[in-house]
């Protein structure tokens, strides 16, 4: 009895066997199957599921790039970081974010209105970005958070860095402010989508917004190993970022304060610059305003008081303001009338307080008249009459040239400010063009004086009386420290080698027209502006008469002592045109409108024996020039003067130091 | 004779112990030591409440094993039946009083234990076919009433465990049962019927399935369908395996399963974040592991003597052949996502208890391979 010994026991067993042996067949072929899908998934697609197993667990959070500072010619910062106390929530990693909330809300004592903004904020954004609760904590609020820090689970109290301005209004339109970043600044700066974080801050005007590509810096990363939920596991990686560029500016911050002390309550701007290197040792324009109030959002009350102010502290007067040159222009239209040889420096006019011309009356600003004049004493006195006669001679295209040529009508700088308007030099050829009338001669005479189409801002006044200081030479005007700069040195020797070269020319006429040609700014830099030298000295002499002699414009504002002695030119530019019987009235300046007032202005260089600066004080509806704005420019020249030497002390010390 | 002595019965207990397969034994207890390290991987490198409870399941269970493999092979016989409906009572009991966890009425609560009847039935249903077949002559098997009453034991408790609602346990167990009746020599022509009526009854199949049901298998052909919904089980699983490249990414640094990416890790996906630990290298080796087990098992099947012994043995081999299938193609996007174990890897108690219950009568086998059972 070896077995069940059956045949169906046999057969039973064989086809059970058989059946068995089939089935391990297609075993192992399926196993194989297995074996081969595994070989797909993980040998030939491991590169593919790696990076998405690197993309599930990976997440990066950028941190915000520090911003770098902008400095004055001493390397004084005058837009900085400091450092502030913030409040940061992750929602996503609080189990009740209402109730921690409002914890919060208690112990930092917030109102209901900035609470409401923090729901808002919150709704706005991914559960798992950053909440910043609270931007600038008090270090009162600070402890207090710190204290209740154990019962708030999610809260994190963070050192952070926010922008400031430790000079507060005195470089508001320079600088310009930061504020968060808006879905404009995103859209326009790629740079800036590239870097945002919550809570960036970016440059809105002014030099921030110009420079913000250079200033922004490099966001720092943390690498963070998420789960599932999105929960930060461990950190992997942290990369440092980098710090923005710093900025050194031209700017002196003594004569930058010095500025805004001068036009206290004023609207007006003063500019002052150095008439070989261009460097702009101050652009103030007044009123202005705090930007440190716009960090963390102006308040609605700040920012009413701001917009509603009526001297429009928001514009920045020095490039954007356009404004009538009034007299101020006098040197330019002699200039031009001696380089056009319409006139000999002794041509003379009687003047006899107004000139009856194509049936119409101008009137020089003395009623009484100046008397038998020259072209001398007529910018000493800013005779009127004699500008009317000479201008009609000269013709307002040969004007317009001179002009343009010295600074007016054009851009003061290449695109550094974004806000910066051309101004106006009228021609009879863009009349026609855009305004389509032909030009009246009765406009040539009014142009003559400042008034009329022209219209210039402060600082491109300042720049033509620089480019007159220095002899006649194109300068280049500029704001920013480079390694490049050419000293003060360097430049005169350029200059006088192209003027060497102007004499030795065979025909400078058509030297002339090159320059006029030529498109690019920097090939004639530092190269005459004029035909004839001595045009220029005469102006400048005339402008020194102007100042210091007897019956000049600003004889009162004068300063004897050398080393101060500086010359100037007035300017009164009108406002709206003077009806007969007002001028029978002559108001004293208390008893016209503040809008109706006249603009007084002032252009000025010094020291007379040795010029190194220029400068340009505008002060809107502030009166006449003589009486309001060139007093200010006396109590600048001190200053400007005595910071020269330190500045040349500084520049000896710091050859090349660029911040 | 050495056959009588054998048959008589008078082998001592340490000839039994000598007969044992220890190979088997071994690639059981390796599986064992892979499955508990795997979830000790599972709570990140901590050993925690489902690791301690796998090892210590594994360990009795393994034990209790052992002791059952000396049952006589005739007791197996005799209970096949009893053994049968009384795990079809629990299953009744489960689907009136059983305990009921996220969604579904499949335990039945023992006090000691929670116990899930339906895995039970995956070993039940071999043994009872393998009894009724041992019986069964083999020219009376494909006689109409030896095939109604298969047909009824088996669809009886595949509905049961359909209506808990577990769709994955109720495939297996009919699988596991349809093998047994391929084996045991029903004519070839009635699977090929039937599975003809299932494809044109598929679509009124589909039409009764439960709404997740139906979104899986919609999944499982797309599952970039909804990659945070119901596909993101299968993505997350398949990232998980492709990442672990040929070597894997290491014992404890599988950085989807630590960092709860993969879901069911315990149960279901235990494979997938073996292969992410340990890479294509691991999971041949894993998959050779089971390949050596269900080769053992069919060999002891293949010279035991007696039918009821080789039919259980080929039955369980061939259903460990299918949960290891069923199971690994579901983590690798073979298969939709039907909820099905891996044996002895994935945590579970009753599981393990029915995989342990069935290498006791695969050991009894060995140990009794000479036996004739009348």
């Amino acid at each position: 009895m070896i077995s069940g010994g059956s045949d169906t026991g046999y057969r039973k067993q064989s086809v059970v066997g058989r059946r068995m042996f089939i089935l391990s067949a297609a075993k192992l072929v399926v196993f194989g199957g297995i074996i081969a899908q595994l070989f797909s998934l993980q040998i030939n697609q491991n590169k593919k599921y790696l990076t998405l197993s690197d993309k599930n667990r990976l997440r990066e959070w950028k941190l915000p790039p520090i911003r770098g500072d902008f400095q004055d010619f001493f390397g004084n910062t005058i837009a900085g970081n400091l450092k502030v106390y913030q409040l940061h929530v992750i929602p996503e990693q609080v189990e009740n974010f209402n109730s921690l909330i409002i914890r919060v809300k208690d112990i930092l004592e917030l109102d209901q209105k900035t609470f409401n903004k923090i729901i808002k904020k919150k709704k706005s954004q991914k559960p798992w970005e950053t909440l910043i609760v609270s931007e600038n904590l008090s270090w009162d609020q600070f402890v207090k958070i710190n204290f209740y820090l154990h019962e708030l689970s999610g809260v994190k109290p963070v050192l952070s860095v926010a922008r400031s301005y430790p000079y507060n209004e005195n470089y508001t339109h320079l600088l310009g402010y930061v504020a968060q970043a808006s879905q404009n600044d995103l859209a326009n700066n790629s740079e800036i989508k590239k870097k945002h974080v919550p809570g960036l801050r970016v440059g809105k005007i002014g030099l921030e917004r110009s420079l913000e590509n250079d200033l922004i810096g490099m966001n720092g990363v943390q690498r963070y190993e998420v789960n599932a939920y999105g929960k930060r596991i461990n950190q992997i990686d942290h990369v440092e970022g980098q710090k923005g560029k710093s900025i050194r500016l031209t700017v002196d911050t003594k004569i930058q304060q010095t500025c805004n002390e001068l036009l206290k309550d004023r609207a007006g701007s003063i500019s002052v610059m150095d008439i070989y290197t261009g460097d702009i040792l101050a652009m103030h324009s007044s009123p202005s305003f705090d930007p440190n109030l716009f960090l963390y959002g102006i308040s609605y009350e700040n920012w009413e008081a701001i917009r509603n102010n009526p001297k429009k502290p928001l514009i920045n007067r020095s490039i954007t303001g356009l404004y009538p040159p009034g007299s101020t222009i006098k040197p330019i239209v002699a200039l031009s009338a001696l380089e056009n040889n319409i006139i000999s420096p002794n041509f003379k006019v009687n003047c006899s307080g107004k000139i009856e011309m194509y049936g119409q009356t101008y009137n020089c600003w003395k009623k009484k008249g100046h008397g038998v004049v020259n072209l001398r004493d007529a910018l000493k006195v800013s005779c009127d009459t004699f500008f009317y006669e000479m201008s009609r001679r000269l013709g307002v295209d040969r004007l317009n040239e001179t002009a343009k040529k010295f600074g007016l009508g054009n851009k003061v700088f290449n695109n550094i400010f974004n806000e910066e308007k051309s101004g106006l030099v009228p021609s009879t050829k863009w009349k026609k063009n855009v305004l389509g009338k032909g030009w009246v001669l009765g406009e040539t005479l009014i142009t003559g004086i400042g008034q009329g189409y022209i219209q210039t801002t402060p600082l491109q006044l300042c720049l033509m009386t620089a480019q007159l200081a220095n002899g006649g030479f194109k300068i280049n005007p500029k704001i920013i420290v480079n390694k490049e700069d050419l000293s003060f040195e360097e430049i005169k020797s350029k200059m006088s080698k192209n003027l060497e070269e102007k004499i030795q020319g065979p025909d400078f006429d058509d030297a002339m027209v090159g320059l006029e040609m030529s498109s690019s700014k920097e090939d004639n830099l530092y190269s005459p502006l004029f035909r004839n030298q001595e045009n220029v000295k005469f102006v400048l002499e005339a402008m020194f008469a102007s100042t210091n002699e007897v019956r000049g414009t600003s004889y009162s504002s004068r300063i004897e002592d050398k080393k101060y002695q500086f010359a100037g030119k007035t300017g009164t530019s009108q406002v709206k045109r003077i009806t007969e019987a007002q001028r029978e009235l002559d108001l004293d300046i208390s008893q016209i409108p503040y809008e109706d007032r006249d603009h007084a202005l002032y252009i000025a260089f010094g020291p007379y024996k040795n010029p190194r600066y220029a400068m340009s004080v505008f002060i809107e509806h502030g009166g006449s020039g003589g009486s309001t704005a060139a007093p200010m420019a006396k109590k600048l020249f001190k200053v400007v003067i005595d910071r020269h030497e330190e500045r040349e002390k500084f520049k000896q010390k710091n050859i090349n130091f660029v911040a | 004779m050495f056959q009588e002595t054998a048959l008589s019965g008078q082998t001592t207990f340490f000839q039994k112990l000598r007969s044992l397969d220890y190979i088997l034994l071994f690639c059981l207890l390796i599986l064992g030591l892979v499955s508990s390290l795997s979830m000790y991987s599972t709570e990140g490198g901590e050993v925690l409440y489902h690791t301690k409870s796998h090892v210590i399941r594994f360990i009795v269970f393994f034990s209790m094993m052992l002791i059952l493999s000396f049952v006589n092979l005739r007791l197996w016989h005799s209970i096949g039946y009893i053994f049968y409906f009384v795990v079809l009572c629990l299953l009744i009991w489960a689907s009136m009083y059983g305990v009921k966890a996220s969604g579904s009425q499949r335990w039945v609560d023992l006090y000691f234990i929670n116990l899930q009847p339906s895995e039970l039935m995956k070993v039940a249903i071999i043994m009872c076919f393998a009894k009724f077949y041992h019986r069964t002559q083999i020219h009376l098997v494909n006689n109409f009433k030896n095939l109604i009453v298969p047909m009824v034991v088996l669809i009886v408790p595949i509905l049961l465990v359909v209506s808990q609602p577990d769709l994955g346990t109720s495939i297996l167990i009919g699988l596991s049962g349809l093998v047994v009746l391929w084996l045991s020599g029903v004519n070839a022509k009635y699977f090929i019927y039937s599975s003809l009526i299932l494809l044109i009854s598929l679509p009124f199949v589909i039409s009764v399935l439960k709404p997740y049901q139906k979104l899986r298998i919609l999944t499982f052909f797309n599952p970039d369908r909804d990659p945070l919904g119901a596909g993101y089980q299968i993505i997350q699983s398949k990232i998980a395996v492709g990442s672990g490249g040929l070597s894997g990414k290491g014992f404890l640094k599988g950085t989807q399963s630590y960092l709860d990416f993969l879901p069911e890790k315990h149960t279901d996906f235990i494979f997938t974040l073996f292969s992410e630990e340990h890479g294509f290298v691991g999971s041949v080796l894993l998959l050779f592991l089971y390949a050596i087990i269900i080769y053992r098992t069919a060999k002891i099947g293949a010279s035991a003597r007696s039918f009821f012994g080789k039919l259980f043995c080929y039955g369980f081999a061939s259903s460990i052949f299918i949960y290891v299938t069923v199971n690994m193609s579901m983590v690798l996007g073979l298969l939709p996502i039907v909820g099905s174990p891996l044996p002895i890897m994935s945590y579970g108690g009753s599981s393990m208890l029915a995989t342990m219950i069935g290498f006791s009568v695969v050991m009894s086998t060995k140990i009794y391979q000479k036996q004739i059972i009348a």
